[in-house]
């Protein structure tokens, strides 16, 4: 065995964040995973971190970004990254999947989403088994909805077969047609063409309906709607198998943002109105949301600097994750321990993969914390490929200031 | 000529600044009600200059402009490219379907290379909303937005409230604003730039507007911006005193929103017989071009002394040369607009 395989690591003097609450002490980790958490002390030969009293917390896992972007991901604290199906080529196929898996290797691990159908044009199912055993960790049907919904109950009927969580984008595609924004007093000023916000309520009906009949397990990767939201609520209090992400802009942003066409701000699902935000607000501290994630995507001036409408949608998100989800927890709507819950240990249980918390037997994928450093978004500066953030010039708090993959340290 | 001096401001506008403090003009949102009334005033001394045998000025001698038009249009490009001439400006015309937008170049790109020629004012029509201002931020010249996507059509606006105004003052209307008076706007208000920025425009002077179409055209959320919204045309038309139609814009139509031109006229067509529902000499309005037997009718588009879709398109060359003088005043260095911070 290698040296340092067997060289445990230890870090004192933390605050670490488990499911049950934030506890003090230190935590060891041996053989790249956790060995014990909150009494354990240094063993000799280990290698020894001083948090200094900073936050230690798992490894954020991103569920559903467009992009490998590991200076992005490390910066924002992120180890893990499902990479969703919309590449170029996209992953419908094993051998992308298998190359996929190991694109980010060993200091990002990118958990590659199986595209639903072929080419992601929502007729043929793709060859989910196969990708599964090349890698792949749930099936997604990429930014669009599937339309045909005798295809998407016979997805559904597959990927419960093959015990894959479905991840679907919940927007009545006839609806939503070429919207650019959610129809509504901003997109009339602006001229923008909309889609009313009820596009998601209905896709979501649909899909929560065909859940229920093939008894898979679905995951919607944005809910932004308060009707989507009662919908899902709904059916989780009857025992249906689904949960429901976000990712900041929804629970930060509303159309106002809009202003001044800042394509920036040109997202999909489109940004909502402020009694819809107010609404994933309420529904993350009720606990309807399971999963925050980044949607990150970054865009370069050739899809951005264009007209609002012809300008690709997609947020730069990774850096700004935790700090964004960190003001829920100054706000008072969730603690700590559930903003984890949110950022790792949801989506980990979602991908099926042994990480997103501190327990012992766990992957030693750790984040050190400094849950009040400010700083300054600045689109100019960004470790992503591309700056495209809707929060450009925004003061945010929380930073990550080391980060574990594996017990290795990597920031 | 003595349009190189300004008219003298009056006392409704701000002390201590331009009454135009705006490099361009992009979005009658974006204006004061004092300075939509100076574009106003302005205008006026060229509705009588242009109606002179001989029409032409040497104010703006020696500026190029630079009409870009990436959508088609006639009138619009007609009327923005007389009125530069007649102020002596060289006009050039860039059409879409004969310019590099065709291979592939981007509007920042085409924007920057515009720049680059020196133009001293652009005038844009693009068919996505915000790419005026968009262009605008990359130029060093005056941008006149000649219609963005859904977005405005802001010369359109003023040149329809100069026409009405005129039209009124005949009436022996004698307020310089339009308080008290019912606007109704019907048609294809969805798609409409011309709606967009004639409701605003209209308000910001005084009226009360009324909008009018089947639910399919009518955007979600303008309730809040208008006073009513109508589906029903006999009702919104109702004591109106001013009836403006929309072009039923055809090409987007079929099936999708209406389900036929002939249902169309059938329920929002203005006829002799819905036009006796509005005020007694409720004056007619249309942009243009219009689809005759569709949403108006012949003999209401040619009735005199009620409609004045004639007098809008001479309206309109008046207006665009009063926006042309306004917005190069500060780069002739016109005494008074030199100085100060663009807004």
């Amino acid at each position: 065995m290698a040296v340092s395989e067997t060289a445990g690591l230890a870090i004192t003097n933390a605050r670490i964040v488990t499911p049950a609450g934030v506890t003090g002490g230190a935590l060891r980790c041996e053989g790249g995973r956790i060995a014990a958490v909150g009494e354990a002390g240094p063993l000799d030969g280990d290698v020894v971190v001083d948090a200094k009293g900073k936050l230690l917390a798992p490894g954020l896992v991103d569920l559903g970004v467009f992009a490998v972007d590991s200076p992005a991901f490390h910066f924002g604290g992120i180890t893990r990254a499902a990479l969703m199906p919309d590449q170029s080529p996209p992953l419908d196929h094993p051998a992308r999947i298998r190359f996929a898996a190991y694109s980010g290797k060993p200091d990002l691990w990118v958990h590659p989403l199986a595209a639903a159908t072929a080419g992601l044009a929502g007729g043929q199912l793709a060859e989910l088994a196969l990708m599964q055993e090349a890698g792949a960790k749930a099936v997604a049907t990429g930014r669009q909805w599937i339309g045909d919904s005798g295809v998407m109950l016979r997805l559904l009927q597959y990927a419960a077969m093959l015990d894959l969580v479905a991840i679907t984008h919940a927007e009545d595609a006839a609806l939503a047609g070429n919207a650019a924004a959610t129809a509504g007093e901003m997109a009339t000023r602006l001229g923008l063409p909309s889609a009313p916000a009820e596009a998601e309520a209905l896709a979501l009906a649909r899909d929560i309906a065909l859940a229920e009949m093939s008894g898979a397990r679905v995951h919607f990767r944005q809910v932004t709607t308060s009707a989507g939201l009662a919908l899902v609520r709904a059916a989780k209090s009857r025992g249906v198998n689904i949960t429901a992400g976000v990712t900041p802009a929804h629970f930060m942003l509303s159309d106002l943002a809009l202003g001044d066409y800042r394509t920036f701000a040109r997202l999909s699902p489109p940004l909502r109105s402020e009694d819809d935000r107010q609404a994933v607000v309420e529904a993350i501290g009720d606990g309807t949301i399971d999963v925050i994630s980044s949607g990150h995507d970054p865009r370069g001036p050739e899809d951005k600097r264009l007209p609002f409408a012809d300008a690709a949608p997609g947020m730069a998100g990774a850096e700004t994750l935790l700090p964004l989800t960190l003001t829920l927890v100054r706000d008072g709507v969730i603690d700590l321990p559930r903003a984890f819950d949110l950022l790792a240990r949801n989506p980990a249980r979602l991908l099926g993969v042994e990480a997103g918390e501190l327990a012992a037997g766990r992957e030693a994928d750790l984040a050190i914390i400094d849950t009040e450093a400010p700083w300054i978004v600045d689109r100019r500066k960004m470790a992503a490929l591309a700056g495209n953030t809707p929060f450009d010039r925004q003061p945010v708090q929380g930073r990550t200031t080391a980060l574990f993959k594996g017990g290795k340290r990597i920031v | 000529m003595t349009s190189a001096t300004p008219s003298p401001a009056s006392s409704r506008f701000p002390a201590g600044r331009r009454a135009f403090p705006h490099r361009d003009l992009i979005a009658i949102g974006s204006l004061e009600r004092h300075e939509i009334l100076y574009l106003l005033a302005e205008a006026e001394q060229y509705v009588a200059f242009n109606r002179q045998a001989a029409k032409h000025a040497e104010t703006l001698a020696g500026l190029t402009i630079i009409n870009a038009f990436f959508e088609n249009s006639t009138r619009t490009l007609l009327s923005f490219e007389i009125a530069g001439k007649r102020l002596g400006a060289d006009v050039v015309n860039m059409h879409a379907a004969q310019s590099s937008v065709k291979k592939g170049e981007t509007l920042i790109d085409t924007a920057v290379t515009l720049n680059a020629m020196r133009a001293d004012a652009i005038v844009i029509r693009h068919g996505s909303s915000g790419a005026t201002q968009l262009i605008a931020d990359k130029v060093d010249c005056p941008v006149l937005n000649a219609g963005d996507g859904q977005h405005e059509h802001p010369t359109q606006a003023l040149l329809d409230a100069l026409a009405l105004r005129h039209a009124l003052r005949a009436k022996g209307h004698v307020a310089e604003d339009f308080t008290g008076l019912t606007v109704t706007i019907c048609g294809d208000i969805l798609h409409s730039r011309v709606a967009r920025s004639n409701i605003l425009c209209l308000q910001a002077m005084g009226a009360t507007v009324r909008l009018c179409a089947p639910p399919a055209l009518i955007p979600q959320g303008v309730e809040t911006m208008v006073a009513e919204v109508h589906n029903r045309f006999n009702a919104a038309l109702a004591g109106a005193d001013v009836v403006m139609m929309l072009r039923l814009q055809n090409e987007r139509m079929d099936g999708q929103f209406i389900p036929s031109p002939r249902e169309y006229r059938h329920l929002y067509g203005l006829t002799q017989d819905r036009l006796a529902l509005a005020a007694p000499d409720a004056v007619v309005m249309h942009p243009g071009p219009m689809n005759r037997g569709i949403e108006i009718d012949s003999d209401v588009a040619d009735m005199p002394g009620r409609s004045i879709i004639t007098g809008q398109v001479e309206m309109g060359v008046a207006m665009r040369m009063a926006c042309l003088d306004v917005l190069t005043r500060k780069a002739r260095g016109v005494a008074g607009w030199g100085d100060g911070e663009w807004l």
